[in-house]
């Protein structure tokens, strides 16, 4: 088999093998290499795997509020290594499909760590690619401090969170960004007691902070302890749990996860040695992707926030089209990336908050529209949500939109679409939004943004 | 009730001129301020713009009648907004029509319904005879198809309806930024225009007119295949759309007329300076009480000017079905302004004392810089002279400045060695490059010009007389 391929790519997670299909269909001779499994964290070990988690949470939830519906359900048990291993088995079905589908797009697989060895020369175990362009799509890992370093037995990462063999009866998350708020949120939801330590002055500090402040109200009602402000000074298990010291206090909890963020899988590739620019271990790119060395790309984490599987995999369909030479490539545009979080409720929005609007010199119409108003949510029992919309008060613009609630992050690509067709106020009145549905208090939202808010 | 379009009056003096060429055609959507036609006239040719927005219905005068009598009327324009129009072009309870716009087009009111403008057509600047039938032209085609989508997809009350394909946001931002539409590139799916294309353009709107010049939005160059098919590099540096300000159009337009449809020829002379520069020292130094500085361009305007009589064939411009010998040499000396060039005139330079070529010409640079220049001060000369003498330039060729029948391109002056009395010797040298249209001057008579232009530099003693 040839080792001379049009496209190397390293790492083989959302934004690499995406890239190489798209580089595929495009005619280009392709390689992926994977050290772990195809897939990359967000099959495996994030994304799914999580999904599938949360929503053995959300039947638990239902089934013991089966009495609010008029139903009996009896008590409801925990079998965790069953809840464990359907999230598992879940990971293994798409794993095998990523499998399926490089094959059919005739992407050579190569399992090893790779190594740039020159720009265009990529060492992956015994076997030396030559790659006319090659892309990094190496991903991130968890962050870890020196004071917060996980054991994998009673302080974990996302990694270890994910496959838990005991459930935690007090839990600590350090960092109450989306995979801190979604494990809090999990396991609260399997019966543990839980604390979210976050050190900027709310939770979900990237969403809008009407989003923050709603959930903080949500997560208290349901008896998770959310501490803001705070920093976590030391963390250190023992036989029986783990002692954490939260701004000076001593607090004593069974588990902890630390979700303070990832860090770029940039080291150990041969970077340095090729001069590739890097920014606190982060690759630079130019908007197609282009690193500083002609012939190498960089696609998703490892080229920095926000670090989503959907953004990496539109850089790996830019650049794929880019080296292909197709014409008519956009650069992604930044603020068109939804974001996404799977707690309960959950939480969706897309471009500007209201504060980061008005900081960008917008005067600003802002709509909300709270759930307890919408038809279907009431009827689904859970009318507890909000949306808030925000518009450009001159050009009516939609700068913003900001959900929480059931299957809100279903519905956010409603006004991703929008967003992305530039529609206004205009267009958004004008559309017809289907009865029953949660998706009416999108509506109602642009409406309320105008003063024609209908049902509240 | 159709607007007349009557022929105008370029100067109180003027009864008559010629209809040198439309720049629309029936069917065509012109805003208040639009370059729809050019007149000449003996002196000068001149732009005739729409003072209303409207559609064109008809032109009345084919291109090139002569002795087109002021007053007359030339075309007929369908106001905006009038009976006629498409029915459901219009929203109802509209105001039948903006008011006549300002010149200034940013600060027009948003187009009425009918006032949306159509795209350059394709070949437009190729002299389009007004016999064409509209309907049968590619264009026409094209604008139908691009009308017809653009109409339906304007879901509000109120929005203008665009001919090109454009985000609702885009509309939006164009008419609150007063964009015209129809003058923008789309970058957006399938060339359409969204908001960031808007943005550019009112950012470069705004930083790119020069002062004094009509910021508004005619295409009035010619779409030319190379703008067509080059279009914005979808991967590539960054880069920013400048907006075309009204004198880069008329630079692109005619420039490229002139160069592709005057067959150049290009005649290159050295000249030596040292008498002219010793007689500049002394007028100087003669007229250093009256506050005037002869400059050497000043004395190379005369002496061009003096070249042209003493070789009156040369002094002549190609009028299509005829040639036309000027009986005076009118210099057009071109002047670099903030975002472009103009050429005022210097009138008869040769009969002029250098002293009153030299006020003349400072107050006309200082006028174009301003942005200040009457049409009577840049109209009408019969050669040019481009001078890049001061930016080092030892010798270049100019493009025509259509109609007149040549350029004089000098560069530097500078020491070179020479051979005077079969001694290599130093002098101050310059070279001096002559562009003519060959339709109207032939070689040897272009030759003659340049003889003659280098006797009187070297002998300039000559422009006193």
């Amino acid at each position: 088999m040839s080792d001379r391929f049009d496209l190397v790519i390293i790492g083989a997670g959302p934004g690499g093998y995406v890239a190489a299909i798209r580089a595929a269909q495009l005619g280009l001779s392709v390689a992926v290499v994977e050290r772990e499994r195809l897939g990359g964290i967000c099959l495996n070990w994030g994304c799914i795997p999580t999904k599938a988690l949360l929503r053995a949470a959300e039947v638990k939830h239902a089934l013991a509020h089966a009495e609010d519906f008029g139903l009996t359900a009896g008590a409801v048990g925990v079998d965790l290594p069953a809840v464990v291993a359907r999230s598992r088995r879940v990971a293994d079905q798409l794993h095998a499909g990523v499998r399926h589908l490089l094959a059919r797009n005739r992407v050579t697989v190569i399992e090893g760590e790779a190594v740039l060895e020159d720009a265009g020369v990529v060492r992956a175990g015994d076997r030396r690619l030559f790659g006319r362009d090659v892309i990094l799509a190496t991903g991130a890992r968890a962050r870890e401090l020196a004071h917060l370093r996980a054991d994998g037995s009673r302080i974990w990462t996302y990694r270890h969170a994910l496959v838990p063999e005991v459930l935690p009866s007090r839990l600590l998350v350090i960092g109450a960004g989306a995979i801190g708020v979604e494990f809090a949120s999990f396991y609260a939801d399997l019966g543990a007691e839980v604390m979210l330590a976050e050190m900027e002055d709310r939770i979900l500090p990237a969403e809008d902070e009407e989003i923050s402040a709603f959930l903080t109200g949500c997560f208290a009602r349901r008896g998770i302890i959310v501490r803001t402000g705070v920093r976590v000074e030391a963390l250190a298990a023992d036989a029986a749990g783990v002692t954490a010291t939260i701004a000076g206090e001593e607090v004593r909890v069974s588990h902890a996860i630390i979700a303070i963020g990832i860090a770029p899988n940039s080291a150990g590739l041969g970077l340095e040695a090729l001069g590739v620019a890097l920014d606190r271990g982060h690759v630079r790119t130019d908007p197609f992707g282009r690193t500083n060395v002609a012939g190498l790309w960089a696609i998703g984490d490892v080229t920095g926030p926000p670090w989503l599987a959907h953004k990496a995999s539109h850089e790996g369909i830019i650049a794929a089209e880019a080296i292909a030479g197709l014409s008519g490539v956009h650069s992604l545009a930044r603020d068109g990336i939804p974001s996404c979080v799977y707690a309960r409720p959950q939480v969706a929005s897309v471009g500007l908050s209201e504060a980061a609007a008005r900081a960008a010199g917008h005067a600003v119409r802002i709509g909300r529209f709270p759930l307890v108003g919408n038809g279907k949510a009431i009827a689904l029992g859970e009318p507890e949500g909000l949306v808030k919309t925000v518009f450009d008060a001159e050009t009516g613009a939609l700068l913003g939109a900001h959900m929480a609630g059931p299957e809100v992050t279903e519905m956010i690509q409603g006004f991703v679409i929008a967003r992305q067709c530039e529609a206004t106020e205009a267009e958004l009145m004008a559309a017809v939004f289907p009865h029953p549905t949660v998706s009416e208090a999108m509506h109602e939202s642009v409406l309320d943004a105008f003063g024609r808010v209908l049902h509240r | 009730m159709p607007i007349d379009v009557t022929m105008p009056a370029l100067s109180p003096t003027m009864e008559k001129g010629t209809l040198a060429r439309w720049l629309v055609r029936p069917g065509d959507q012109v805003r208040a301020g639009d370059v729809i036609a050019e007149i000449e006239t003996d002196k000068a040719t001149m732009e005739v713009e729409a003072a209303e927005d409207g559609e064109v219905l008809e032109l009345l005068v084919p291109e090139g009648t002569e002795e087109v009598p002021v007053n007359a009327v030339i075309a007929r324009l369908r106001g905006a907004g009038e009976a006629g129009a498409p029915a459901g072009d219009q929203p109802p309870g509209e105001a039948p029509r903006a008011p006549p716009a300002g010149r200034d087009g940013a600060e027009a009111p948003p187009p009425a319904a009918g006032a949306a403008r159509a795209e350059p057509a394709p070949g437009k600047g190729a002299a389009p005879s007004p016999q064409e039938i509209p309907a049968a032209s590619p264009a026409a085609g094209l604008h139908a198809l691009l009308a017809a989508p653009a109409r339906q997809e304007t879901g509000a009350p109120g929005q203008p309806p665009a001919r090109r394909p454009a985000s609702p946001l885009a509309r939006r931002l164009a008419r609150l930024r007063g964009v015209d539409l129809t003058a923008l590139r789309g970058t957006g799916p399938h060339g359409r225009i969204v908001a960031a294309d808007v943005e550019a353009a009112a950012r470069a709107h705004a930083s790119s007119a020069p002062a004094g010049i009509r910021k508004e939005a005619v295409e009035a160059a010619p779409p030319s295949p190379v703008a067509l098919e080059a279009g914005p590099p979808e991967i590539g540096p960054p880069f920013e759309t400048v907006r075309l300000s009204t004198m880069r159009k008329t630079i692109a337009r005619r420039l490229t007329e002139s160069k592709a449809t005057v067959p150049h020829y290009y005649l290159r002379i050295d000249v030596r300076l040292d008498a002219l520069m010793a007689l500049r020292s002394e007028l100087n130094r003669v007229l250093e009480g009256r506050g005037i500085r002869i400059s050497v361009n000043d004395m190379l305007v005369k002496a061009l000017a003096a070249a042209l009589l003493r070789v009156p064939d040369a002094n002549a411009s190609f009028a299509g079905d005829h040639i036309r010998r000027y009986g005076r040499a009118d210099i057009s000396v071109a002047v670099a302004v903030p975002g472009g060039l103009v050429t005022p005139v210097v009138r008869d330079a040769a009969a002029k004392p250098l002293s009153v070529i030299a006020t003349e010409m400072r107050d006309l640079v200082q006028r174009a810089r301003e942005g200040k220049l009457r049409p009577e001060d840049y109209q009408g000369g019969t050669a040019s002279l481009s001078n890049l003498g001061m930016y080092g330039i030892r010798d270049f060729a100019a493009v025509i400045n259509p109609p007149e029948g040549m350029i004089l391109a000098v560069g530097a002056a500078e020491k070179r060695p020479v051979v005077a009395d079969d001694a290599v010797a130093v002098a101050h040298m310059m070279t001096a490059t002559g562009s003519f249209d060959h339709r109207a001057i032939d070689g040897a008579v272009g030759a003659e010009l340049m003889a003659a232009f280098r006797e009187i530099v070297e002998a300039p003693l000559v422009m006193l007389a």
